[in-house]
């Protein structure tokens, strides 16, 4: 279980972060929403550790994340996957060698100067490359693939890093509709088979609908919703996204990148997972 | 429907528009009579503008630009290293200019030797001390303006003076051009190869620290793969720089052609110089060409990869 007590996070007089307290079950799929800037990028790099909080604290599994340091950190940032807008592949290294960069962890100086991983390892980045259909590009440069591909090697990548946690920063925010889909149904399918919790950043709410069992809404920092997607009202949206007192619904289908949205009406303003 | 008289909106812009070109306009005038009295204090510092007095045929005694007046010297010196070679006798006459090809050509060949040697040592210092330089990579302060610093120290001495100093600890010979000249090019390679590594993409570097690396990881994965291509260009064109510097640094004593160039200047065996000076110049020409195709292989090939 991963809680997180009374986080905060401040950029000079900016609270990205502001105490967020949050509990999340093992094996839990939770998409986090709110507009740009709301903290939601912050929340998960907080998470990695790969920015250091203010103050507040992150246990998982009843061990304090916080204070790790050194090694202890790097391992717990191993375990705790991260999955960036931009992919962050090394685009000129094949893609085996990306995807390898999972194991950086558990390897000691030389090994990793020398780019020397044994052969469990190369195993395990291929099984992880065939999972997301990807073996046939697995000798090719990260670069030259789409950005959906890209994607998947990076997913890949997390996958063969062992991890409880996997922490996705708007994956599809940079993917054409149908490389999105396939981007979130690996996720799903990585939460449902391995049980891995994941925490996803989405900007468009049917897909947070679409694929997580409980979304998270933020705003200044700040949780504004917590709870299951049927419960993320209209009213909710407007309160969420600050678009209050405005007649207008906010058309989900507008921001959608599904390859059929589904019509949102006024009087059916969700729709159950 | 367009409307006769602009918006309050457009006049604003105009307004604000012909503020700011006149605004530039008046910066671009400063800027270039600055630049121009720069060039002419500088000018007038460095002697351009003296005179000196010369006497006329005439037995008439004149004042007059020294620059002028002196030029004709430039052309009685170069007239000297010319070389007599008369077409019917050719073979014999390039064999008088060239008398000493035996001991030349060995020392051109411990010149390129010195070179070498001194760009290999240089990379690697170089490259170590890139990483710690550059101002995005570096994993703390201290370290970062020291190895500047350090850089910076090693470079603003000429590779000639390193010579001076290492042939006073390590006597004549060509290890102590080796150490000058790989000390200067540490300084200059150093900088160069910090400014690649400041310009790089930092993207894949935070994933490889998001998957756990240490900075020798982030290095290594992070940056060594985007920074390669720029890293060998750079060490090419030294290479070129340090043939240059090695045949000039044997005028202190530091090995290499550079001492037959100083024998020559203070025998006032002129046809020697210029003997030298082909030698310096068609080797400098075949590294040069030979190092640009090879340059523009490794980019072709990562153009035709990338």
């Amino acid at each position: 279980m991963l809680e997180l007590y009374s986080l905060k996070k401040t950029f000079g007089q900016t609270r990205a972060v502001d105490d967020v307290t949050l509990s999340i079950e093992t094996g839990q799929m939770v998409g986090i929403i709110g507009r740009s800037g709301a903290g939601k990028s912050t929340l998960l790099r907080l998470i990695n550790r790969l920015t250091d909080p203010t103050s507040g604290k992150i246990l998982f599994d009843g061990r304090d994340i916080t204070s790790l340091k050194g090694r202890d950190l790097r391992l717990w940032r191993a375990s705790c996957a991260m999955v960036f807008q931009q992919f962050n592949l090394v685009e000129r290294m094949d893609v085996l060698t990306n995807v390898l960069i999972g194991r950086i962890a558990h390897h000691g100086f030389l090994s990793s100067m020398a780019r020397h991983f044994t052969d469990e390892e190369k195993a395990m980045a291929i099984r992880a490359l065939d999972r997301l259909d990807l073996v046939p590009q697995a000798l090719q440069r990260a670069g030259t693939l789409s950005g959906g591909q890209q994607q998947r090697v990076a997913i890949a990548k997390a996958l063969v890093q062992n991890p409880k946690v996997m922490l996705a920063d708007e994956p599809i925010a940079s993917l054409d509709p149908a490389n999105a889909a396939r981007v979130m149904d690996a996720l799903r399918k990585i939460n449902r088979e391995d049980g891995i919790t994941i925490l996803v950043n989405l900007h468009t709410l049917d897909t947070a609908r679409a694929y997580c069992q409980r979304i998270i809404a933020m705003r200044d920092g700040q949780v504004r919703f917590d709870g299951l997607p049927q419960d993320l009202t209209q009213e909710r949206i407007h309160q969420i996204y600050g678009t209050a007192g405005l007649d207008e619904d906010i058309d989900e289908t507008v921001t959608s990148t599904s390859v059929s949205p589904r019509r949102s009406t006024s009087s059916r303003i969700y729709e159950p997972v | 429907m367009v409307s006769l008289s602009p918006s309050t909106m457009i006049q604003q812009f105009e307004i604000d528009y012909r503020r700011r070109r006149n605004k530039a306009l008046r910066v671009q005038l400063i800027s270039l009579v600055l630049f121009a009295a720069a060039v002419f204090i500088s000018a007038w510092i460095n002697g351009f503008f003296d005179t000196t007095e010369v006497n006329l045929p005439s037995g008439e005694r004149i004042t007059t630009w020294k620059l002028w007046a002196s030029l004709p010297r430039l052309g009685d010196y170069i007239y000297k290293t010319f070389p007599v070679l008369r077409l019917n006798n050719l073979g014999a006459d390039l064999a008088e200019w060239f008398w000493r090809w035996r001991v030349w050509l060995q020392l051109l060949g411990e010149t390129i030797l010195i070179a070498y040697l001194a760009t290999f040592l240089a990379v690697i210092g170089a490259f170590a001390l890139s990483f710690p330089a550059a101002r995005n990579l570096s994993p703390n302060a201290v370290l970062l303006v020291v190895s500047r610093r350090y850089l910076e120290i090693i470079r603003t001495v000429p590779d000639i003076v390193w010579a001076l100093i290492f042939v006073f600890c390590f006597g004549v010979g060509p290890l102590a051009g080796v150490l000058a000249i790989a000390m200067h090019a540490t300084g200059s390679l150093g900088k160069l190869y910090s400014e690649v590594n400041e310009n790089i993409d930092m993207r894949p570097l935070e994933s490889v620290k998001a998957a756990g690396g240490s900075w020798f990881q982030q290095m290594r994965y992070g940056v060594v793969p985007q920074v390669i291509p720029n890293v060998i260009s750079y060490t090419l064109l030294r290479f070129e720089i340090n043939v240059r510097s090695s045949s000039i640094i044997g005028y202190v004593g530091a090995g290499g052609l550079g001492q037959e160039i100083r024998t020559a200047m203070s025998l006032q065996e002129y046809r020697d110089l210029s003997a030298l000076f082909v030698i310096i110049l068609v080797t400098v020409i075949i590294i040069d060409f030979l190092s640009e195709k090879l340059r523009h292989r490794i980019i072709g090939f990562e153009s035709l990869r990338a």
